[in-house]
């Protein structure tokens, strides 16, 4: 059996200052592996909007990130307030964010739609007052 | 395409730190939601916004966006510059409007 090359990260809730260090992180990881570019930027986007929603919405969670030969898998996992309806969820421009949120650029209804359109897997396992865990695979 | 060094050279605008000048520019991408601009940012794209906080620094590295211009004299704080420069972006500073700064850097390119 193929061993994975696993990276676990802590993502620390309503701290945006600190939003991003995960992503550019693995981004930087996979830059050092090799990986072609168009790869990275699908993995950095598709994982920095996973961990701004984490910080935005769950008071932050854990994003456990495996590399295999075939693909990269995020496994993003909070125990904030779960989300209701998915499919609303899922619509571009639907926001729950709070208003100093938005100030800052986000909350605009993007980030769910954007960690679909790069990845090739996206799964989204919520429970309303249980939490969150979404999974995402990039195909290599 | 252009790289960062050519707008440099320009002298179109305020250079506050240079970063990496050798990344190429081939769009100019205009957006102050970070939310679309990480997920409709061309690579390789000079970004012109007023938003500039830390979290655009973080977009425009995940993205691979080249450089940032910020509009309407808007600034990054000393560390905001320190960590775009070990990010290899290169941040431009102008009074020009949006569109105005944009249509400068469209020029060079065409």
């Amino acid at each position: 059996m193929e061993e994975l090359l696993t990276f676990n990260y802590t993502i620390p809730g309503d701290d945006f200052t600190r939003a991003g260090e995960a992503s550019s992180s693995v981004k930087n990881k996979l830059k050092k592996m090799g990986l072609d570019s168009n790869t990275i930027r699908k993995v950095s986007i598709a994982m920095y909007e996973g961990e701004i929603n984490m910080v935005i919405h769950a008071d932050g969670g854990t994003i456990t990130v495996e590399i295999s030969s075939e693909k990269i898998r995020m496994i993003l996992a909070d125990t904030g307030p779960g989300i209701a309806d998915i499919d609303k969820a899922m619509e571009n421009g639907y926001s729950t964010a709070p208003e100093e949120v938005r100030s800052l650029g986000f909350g605009a209804g993007m980030g769910l739609p954007n960690m679909k359109k790069y990845t090739d897997y996206m799964n989204i396992d919520s429970t309303v007052g249980v939490g969150t865990t979404v999974t995402m695979d990039v195909r290599l | 395409m252009i790289t960062t060094q050519t707008l440099i050279d320009a002298g179109l605008f305020t250079l506050k730190t240079a970063g990496d000048p050798s990344k190429n520019i081939g769009k100019v991408f205009c957006c102050d939601l970070l939310s679309i601009a990480m997920g409709r940012a061309p690579s390789e794209s000079a970004w012109v916004t007023v938003m500039g906080n830390r979290n655009t620094l973080a977009v425009a590295s995940l993205a691979d966006i080249s450089c940032i211009v910020l509009a309407e004299g808007i600034t990054f704080q000393d560390a905001e510059l320190d960590c775009a420069e070990q990010e290899g972006i290169a941040v431009f500073t102008t009074e020009l409007p949006v569109f105005d700064a944009a249509l400068k850097i469209q020029e060079l390119l065409s």
